[in-house]
């Protein structure tokens, strides 16, 4: 499935539409270095870090997106580098496990 | 055997919002120059973790990538102090020292040095008051 196709069907609110990429499963962590360490490219990757490392970790690891649980907020720094990176940045008001529950009944 | 490219990159003590920098830089070069995406990527980990080590631990310190004709990766972590106490500890998962701030962006997971230990294909750490060198080596796996 494209990210693209990911968002439609989950409804999660786009603030960085970055390339349009591939998406095979989810990872959902906040230990940037236990993300680093188990995230795998490809996989959206479920958050509530909004600071410019999450951009790193996220370039680095290769997923294919950002989705910032709990209403969180990016910060327009880390939007920017975002952008620089073709990197799609997603907004989700639900809590981690629903967000993760939502992108399972979306096929993901 | 001989070193067919050197390059340094320089880490500052602290300087979060450039954490990534040096790791993205260096993967950008390996694939540029054809090295797999599998060695480019267990590389960017190691040089990640290396460079949030320096952030949040160290005086800052440099990294140096080099490449031997034989395609044999070799990156250098060297940081300016003020070492690590007891690297045995250093190297079991989940044990930190990070600092509350760092802890609360994220960092401080226990798996830094760890997760370089198993990225690499050679793993060497030596440790004093004046600095820690890590010095590791990358090739293909089969």
């Amino acid at each position: 499935m494209k990210v693209s196709e990911m968002i439609e069907k989950t409804g999660f609110k786009t603030v960085v539409p970055g390339e349009d990429r591939e998406v095979n499963g989810v990872y959902c962590g906040d230990l940037l270095s236990w993300v680093m360490g188990n995230g795998q490219p490809e996989q959206a990757w479920i958050t509530v870090q909004s600071h410019l490392n999450v951009i790193a970790v996220a370039v680095l690891r290769e997923f294919s997106c950002i989705v910032l649980a709990e209403n969180a907020e990016f910060p327009e720094e880390v939007i920017e580098r975002a952008k620089n990176e073709g990197l799609t940045l997603l907004y989700s008001d639900l809590p981690v496990y629903e967000t993760a529950v939502r992108l399972f009944k979306a096929g993901v | 055997m001989s070193v067919i490219y050197q390059k340094t990159y320089n880490v500052e003590k602290d300087d979060y919002a450039n954490a990534g920098l040096v790791s993205s830089l260096i993967k950008q070069s390996l694939r540029t120059i054809g090295v797999s995406s599998a060695v480019s990527r267990r590389v960017a980990v190691a040089v990640y973790e290396a460079e949030i080590n320096m952030i949040i631990h160290a005086y800052g310190g440099t990294i140096t990538l080099e490449i031997s004709d034989d395609g044999a990766i070799r990156l250098i972590a060297s940081d300016l102090g003020p070492g690590i106490p007891d690297i045995q500890k250093a190297l079991t998962p989940g044990f930190s020292t990070a600092s509350k701030k760092a802890m609360e962006l994220g960092f401080g997971a226990g798996m830094g040095l760890p997760n370089i230990k198993r990225n690499a294909d050679e793993f060497h750490i030596e440790s004093s008051p004046a600095g820690t060198v890590l010095d590791l080596k990358f090739q293909e796996r089969e």
